[in-house]
């Protein structure tokens, strides 16, 4: 059986893999690509831990078959700082003590980075919501909530020093 | 909010630094078992049982050591049957059944191929004859006579006299004291009902994996994801047969374990297979295979009654507790019956525990384990008191609570512990005193752990610019690093950035026993502790061959050496390490101990639920929960623990359970299925944390990681029943259950 190649953008670089059809997205980024970030939690898009934006959009990668990233632009957990700057996500999941044991921590800061670019004030229920196919055993969601909502803060107030 | 008896003035400890290793775990570099790729590496898959319960009449590998890409194929023959008094015998036959199958997802046979996909296809070559036999789930079915038998060599013990037949009863144990008789007899109100809960998984997001690399030295190196390394080396070391010498184990990131990785399941099925094809092996369990494979926690059924005076006394109790085992036997019943009654102090009581084993995976520790289902009956019928009473709950479990030198139910008298100052601080809680909203039930329940110490080492080495790499053998499954940094720094007076903590592996940190029973930043902070006081002891030594004056004119405080005559300008630790190697050489301690003492630990929780009478689902409003920490060396982790436990705990009561069918396969071995709390189930969990320092700690630390899934269940079936006046006796309060509930407590008219 001939191999697919699929041409796409990760994280901001053009990136090229070989998968076989029948292939999870997720198997080709870990294995393929060598990005480790997103975890296998399940496999079968219960748990969150391989969540990846695909152009813009939050997708489970252990969903989405390889061939489709073709053409497609793909962010993991790996692409979300701008350089050494640490996205506020990352930092105020640090600063709250968001994780425990950090196997879930990729998954959930993609989704939260995903809520954020399209609400980016949102209240503890819409966090809940927007994190609720993301599951962790470890903290009981309490300071991943309340640092996603920490998060929301300093990038308002960032903007609107901007603005300023 | 902590509420802290005294506290000494710490610098470092009590503080909430970012943890050391967490940059790596928020960029996505943080490396765990699965992450690692080495060169030739093959992967392996695991045939399982289909059945329940079955005989292995024949395996025939041919077919798929033939096909292609295949390497290695292995079966129950390739490890050697330990005889029957070896305490890992029962290991090496769950690591792969031998004659028997003994629950549906018990390993057959294992295959190492050059892809996932060829590994799989081969393991599904691989043809077993069964001959399949009757099987048995349920603990009340199991005990009774003419049960299917797992084990034709498991006798009772703990009888009175010794038994003839073989039974699915393991053991009986006994906790008696006073005089029940005499008990009942003195009390007022007497409640008693049968408990039952179901088997739950510990549900951890990282399935198990590792990587084995055996060399032609007849060496192997492990990575792997568990409690312990060291455990892991000589479990494996056991099950191959082998030499200790010849395993090394190399700690991955752990992706939670919660008592559920502190046994083996992979690691000598890698290193066989790896053996046998020379090439490295990585197997990785699927979410399924962890459901059908390993864990889970006891099923139970429990029988409670309590007496108490009228003025709220418990005057006796007598309990009758069965848990599941599994395939094969373990220590559940024992730590029930030992848990049950601990949070109060009962004069007469007869307490009988039953281990039996069934048709399900062989059970493994979770987080305090027996301790839920057991404070489930109790704290359900000490609210049951406080109501019969009118009594507030607890102002009642004050009234019973024990305190320092009061006898334990199990034997020893109880050291200095903090349930009172818990039960005082829900008492005075913001939640706890303002009314529940309308149409809310509220429940209130406490919770008893015993915390271990056991063996651990600490390698604590100082660099030539005065920073510190601090090496311990305890997998930090919950950010007990930066614990072990902090205690460091305390100690040594320098910032705790300037602290790096390792977890080492097998061969460069001395034996540390596994990380469970809440033990590392107490027992393995011991060990820091020790080793940080002896490089005190050095610094001063070399401060005197810098001022060359006696080593006890010297002394240590505040990060530097200091001449007690004040004859010298204090030097700072980084002043003594930069003259090192002109002074004596490198500065390194060691220490190895045997911790002790390591502090009871209670909870107290208070939560608030809603209860749709139309579909029966229970909605937690509102959570607090208090729990005695000792000390709290990195608050935020005791509170992320604290609320961690409660999660647990709130799915257990709600909706985990594992489903079979007829045939004793598990029904739900998925996430989908399976469900655990997500962030849109729970409210936030508002923590108390308590610190009653345990004497026997330097820093007064008691184990934090337990008990706070004990009290979740009774809470919330208390405030189920607060909200809808349904007394529900069996778990999970699922939808389903509590509508059946409510309608019958309509039908009687309630
Ligand atoms: S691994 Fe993709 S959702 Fe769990
Ligand atoms: S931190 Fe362990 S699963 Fe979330």
């Amino acid at each position: 059986m001939s191999r697919t190649h699929v041409r796409c953008r990760i994280n901001g670089d053009d990136a090229e893999f070989l998968c076989d059809a029948g292939d999870a997205l997720l198997d080709a980024l870990r294995d393929e690509m060598g990005l480790m970030g997103a975890k296998e939690g399940c496999g079968t898009g219960d748990c969150g831990a391989c969540s990846i934006l695909m152009d813009g959009r939050l997708q489970c990668s252990c969903l989405v078959f390889a061939p489709e990233a073709e053409g497609s632009s793909i962010v993991t957990v790996e692409g979300i700082a701008d350089g050494d700057r640490l996205h506020p996500l990352q930092q105020c999941f640090l600063e709250g003590a968001a994780l425990q044991c950090g196997v879930c921590t990729p998954g959930f800061l993609v989704a939260a980075k995903a809520l954020l670019d399209r609400n980016p004030d949102p209240t503890e229920t819409e966090v809940r919501y927007a994190l609720a196919g993301n599951l962790c055993r470890c903290t009981g969601y309490d300071k991943i909530v309340r640092s996603v909502l920490a998060a929301a803060a300093v990038m308002q107030q960032g903007k609107e020093e901007a603005a300023r | 909010m902590t509420i802290t008896d005294q506290r000494p003035g710490y610098r470092y400890v009590g503080t909430r630094p970012v943890r050391h290793d967490g940059l790596d775990k928020v960029v996505g570099k943080a490396r765990y078992a699965a992450d690692l790729v080495l060169p030739g590496m093959l992967y392996g898959h695991i045939l399982r049982s289909p059945h329940a319960h079955a005989r292995i009449v024949a395996i025939d590998t041919a077919a798929a050591e033939a096909m292609p890409g295949v390497r290695a194929v292995i079966t129950g023959a390739d490890f050697p049957e330990l005889p029957a008094d070896d305490p890992e015998r029962n290991t090496t036959r769950n690591l792969m059944a031998r004659d028997k199958v003994l629950y549906e997802g018990h390993a057959i046979a294992a295959v190492a191929a050059t892809s996932q996909r060829a590994a799989k296809a081969a393991a599904k070559a691989i043809a077993v004859t069964y001959e399949v036999l009757p099987h048995t789930l349920d603990i009340r079915e199991a005990m009774a006579p003419g049960a299917p038998l797992l084990h034709d060599d498991v006798f009772t013990t703990g009888l009175d006299s010794e038994p003839s037949e073989p039974s699915n009863v393991a053991n009986r144990t006994c906790y008696e004291r006073g005089d029940i008789e005499q008990g009942f007899a003195d009390a007022a109100v007497v409640v008693e009902g049968e408990f039952v809960t179901k088997a739950v998984h510990q549900g951890y997001i990282e399935p198990h994996a590792c990587v084995a690399d055996t060399g032609q030295d007849g060496k192997t190196v492990i990575w792997c994801s568990s409690q312990g390394h060291f455990r892991v080396r000589s479990q494996t070391a056991a099950m191959l047969g082998w030499d200790t010498a010849r395993i090394k184990v190399i700690p991955a990131e752990i992706g939670g374990g919660f008592g559920g990785k502190t046994t083996i399941y992979l690691e000598p099925l890698a290193v066989a297979l790896s053996a046998r094809a020379g090439r490295p092996v990585k197997l990785v369990m699927s979410r399924e295979e962890v459901f059908r494979a390993t864990g889970p926690t006891p099923g139970s059924v429990i029988r409670l009654k309590l007496g108490a005076a009228d003025d709220g006394k418990i005057t006796a109790a007598k309990a009758w507790m069965a848990y599941e085992s599994g395939a094969f036997p373990g220590p559940w019943a024992m730590l029930g019956c030992m848990c049950v009654i601990s949070p109060y102090n009962v004069e007469n009581f007869l307490i009988e525990g039953y281990e039996v084993v069934v048709n399900k995976p062989v059970n493994v520790a979770y987080r305090a384990p027996s301790a839920p289902m057991a404070a489930f009956a109790a704290d359900t019928l000490v609210d049951e008191i406080a109501r019969r009473l009118d009594m507030d709950p607890i102002e009642l479990r004050l009234l019973n609570c024990p305190s320092a030198g009061d006898q334990a139910p199990y034997g020893p008298k109880w050291p200095r512990i903090g349930l009172r100052e818990c039960l005082e601080a829900v008492r005075d809680s913001d939640h706890y005193r303002s009314e529940p909203a309308p149409g809310h039930g509220r429940g209130v329940a406490s919770g008893f752990w015993f915390n271990i110490g056991e063996a651990s080492s600490a390698t604590v080495n100082l660099n030539e610019n005065g920073t510190a790499t601090v090496v311990t053998g305890s997998p930090d499954i919950g950010g007990s690093r930066a614990s072990m940094a902090l205690m460091a720094a305390e100690e040594l007076g320098i910032d705790v950035y300037d602290i790096q903590p390792v977890v080492g592996d097998t061969e460069v940190v001395g034996f540390t026993d596994v990380t469970e029973g809440s033990r590392a930043t107490f027992a393995t902070g011991m060990a820091v502790v020790e080793a940080c006081r002896d490089l005190k002891r050095q610094l001063c030594g070399r401060a005197a061959v810098m001022w060359d004056c006696d080593s006890d004119e010297v002394a240590w405080s505040d990060g530097q050496a200091t001449h007690r005559a004040g004859e010298h300008e204090p030097l700072a630790l980084a002043a003594i390490t930069a003259e090192a190697g002109r002074t004596g050489g490198p500065l390194g301690a060691t220490a190895s101990l045997n911790a002790r003492g390591a502090g009871p630990a209670f909870s107290v929780q208070v939560t608030d639920v809603s209860v749709d009478e139309e579909t029966g689902r229970v909605t937690v409003e509102r959570y607090t929960t208090a729990q005695d920490a000792g000390t709290a060396i990195h608050p935020d982790y005791v509170e992320g623990q604290m609320q961690g436990g409660v999660a647990q705990g709130i799915g257990w009561a709600l909706n985990e359970e594992y489903i079979h069918d007829a045939d004793g396969v598990m029904e739900n071995p998925g996430f989908l299925d399976y469900r655990i709390p997500v962030a849109s189930d729970l409210p936030m969990i508002e923590t108390i944390i308590v610190e009653v320092p345990n004497p026997n700690h330097p820093y007064g630390v008691r184990g934090v990681g337990e008990v706070g899934i004990v009290p979740p269940i009774p809470a919330l079936a208390n405030a189920v029943y607060d909200a809808t006046g349904a007394r529900i006796r069996e778990l999970p309060l699922s939808p389903p259950r509590v509508l059946a509930a409510i309608t019958a407590r309509n039908g009687d008219g309630g």
